[in-house]
């Protein structure tokens, strides 16, 4: 009998050597690709960020084990042929806006989307409105992510948000921001987007929320 | 080399051999809703018991930045630095991410300013240099540009010396350029504060300019953060940082740096740190 306590504690204490291995003989023993990663690994991640809004945990520990839960979704995924936790959530598409290099928290928030089930497409930092538009569009995301660290970004949040809302995907994709120049009043009044996070941790509920997955 | 800012009555003098001037950081809404909402409100209180504060706690330099999303910035750093200029004597570190504010702020200030900041983005270059040449004022150059933050110390180094070599295009000399090496948080990368400290080693010894560092960065994500902050503003010290933009008011904070200044020689039969540690006790 493989040991899914064992594979979930694993993750929580972020062993990536081990994971691998764990994952492997679930699946030796006939468990489904899916049934290892969404009855049990992605239990392990909520754990994890329940953790970490607690303050069990901390930022270093909540990545080794978001790695860890990667290196256990690395011996899944030719199998599924997907990415990420098999991206069952569907598509967000993250990106730093325009004028703001800044890529830690918005990495962050990726490495936690991936390791709780929604496959992201990183479009990396400096991203103009329309690569967001035609990058959604392309990948047919349900979901747009912005991370802004800069006040001076305040006015491509705007555009940003306000270019997918008019263009075709209107009404088809959700759109999240944070980063630390960001208030949840400037977000949803001003740039009218549909949600604000504070964290990664929020990041992924909000993402949950707005996609209706509770 | 020695970088002077000044007020209308107050002149500040950044170097190797002065102790480390704490440049206090309180004045910035980022993270602090109090703030931002007076702020938002044009209510300047807050903003006069915060120099204060600072002042008295040993903050040489007073940043102020007023950054809240949609306010008018350029308006509303004219308020602060009024605000904070009517209750300190300490010179400003005027500090935004929107040249008009830059400008505005410079406008209405009396004396010599250091801005914050530049970097080597060439819109950067372009906005901000000419403003602090214009004004005569000393800046703040953190080493990161079009590429990105760089997480080593080569291309630091070069971000640094790049903008040294424009800022004295537009005739702004090496020592009214304080570089900002910029420390990274070793929450999420674990040797980030090592390459800070090589990076301040290697400006301070290739370039000879002041520096300074945002201290509280490092720590992000961490417990015990007072903690951390504390060992790497004096690790910072011994590197070449001269001046600190950290929080003055935490005393772990102060005391590391007048420790720091008291082991680099810098403070004579140690009055500073005997100084600041009397006020302290007799205080409590």
């Amino acid at each position: 009998m493989a040991d899914l306590i064992a594979l979930q504690e694993a993750i929580i204490k972020g062993k990536r050597n081990d994971v691998p291995g764990l994952v492997q003989a679930a699946l030796d023993e006939g468990m489904s690709p899916q049934t290892i990663i969404n009855e049990h690994m992605i239990l392990a991640m909520k754990e994890v960020g329940q953790r970490f809004e607690q303050k069990k945990i901390f930022v270093p520990e909540m990545m080794i084990a978001a790695r860890a839960m990667q290196a256990g979704l690395e011996v899944i995924k030719p199998l599924i042929g997907q990415g990420g936790a098999g991206g069952g959530l569907g598509t967000v598409v993250m990106g730093t806006v325009f004028g703001d290099l800044h890529d830690i928290g918005k990495n962050l928030v990726i490495l936690m989307l991936e390791s709780s089930g929604f496959k992201v497409v990183n479009l990396g930092e400096n991203v103009p409105a329309a690569k967001f538009v035609e990058a959604a569009r392309e990948h047919q995301a349900k979901l747009v992510g912005l991370s802004s660290l800069l006040t001076t970004g305040d006015p491509y949040v705007k555009a940003t948000v306000a270019a997918l809302k008019e263009s075709d995907l209107s009404g088809k994709v959700k759109v999240m921001c944070g980063g630390a120049a960001l208030t949840p009043r400037f977000v949803l009044e001003e740039c009218q987007a549909d949600g604000y996070a504070p964290d990664a941790v929020a990041a992924v509920r909000l993402a949950k929320d707005l996609l209706g997955f509770a | 080399m020695q970088t002077v800012i000044w007020s209308e009555k107050k002149r500040v003098v950044i170097g190797p051999d002065q102790p480390v001037v704490i440049i206090g950081e309180r004045i910035n809404p980022t993270g602090r809703r109090r703030l931002a909402a007076a702020l938002e409100a044009g209510d300047m209180a807050l903003v006069r018991d915060e120099a204060l504060r600072q002042v008295r706690a040993g903050a040489q330099v007073l940043d102020v930045n007023v950054g809240v999303s949609g306010i008018d910035e350029p308006a509303t750093l004219i308020l602060a630095v009024k605000a904070v200029s009517q209750v300190t004597e300490a010179p400003l570190c005027l500090d935004s991410a929107s040249p008009k504010a830059l400008e505005a702020a410079l406008g209405a200030y009396t004396g010599k300013a250091l801005v914050n900041s530049v970097n080597g983005e060439e819109a950067k270059l372009k906005e901000v240099l000419p403003l602090v040449a214009r004004y005569k004022a000393a800046v703040v150059a953190l080493t990161m540009d079009d590429q990105g933050i760089p997480r080593d110390v080569p291309t630091r180094l070069a971000i640094a010396e790049r903008i040294l070599n424009e800022a004295a295009k537009l005739g702004i000399p090496a020592e009214d350029v304080v570089v900002d090496p910029l420390a990274m948080s070793v929450a999420a990368d674990d040797q980030a504060g090592l390459a800070a400290l090589q990076a301040l080693r290697a400006i301070r010894d290739g370039l000879g300019v002041n520096q300074t560092v945002g201290a509280s960065n490092v720590s992000f994500g961490l417990p015990d953060r007072t903690a951390v902050n504390a060992v790497f503003l004096s690790m910072a010290a011994l590197c070449g940082c001269t001046c600190p933009i950290t929080d003055p008011t935490v005393w772990e904070l102060r005391r590391a740096l007048l420790v720091a200044d008291l082991m680099l020689g810098r403070d004579e039969f140690a009055m500073q740190f005997i100084g600041a540690f009397r006020e302290r006790s007799e205080q409590a």
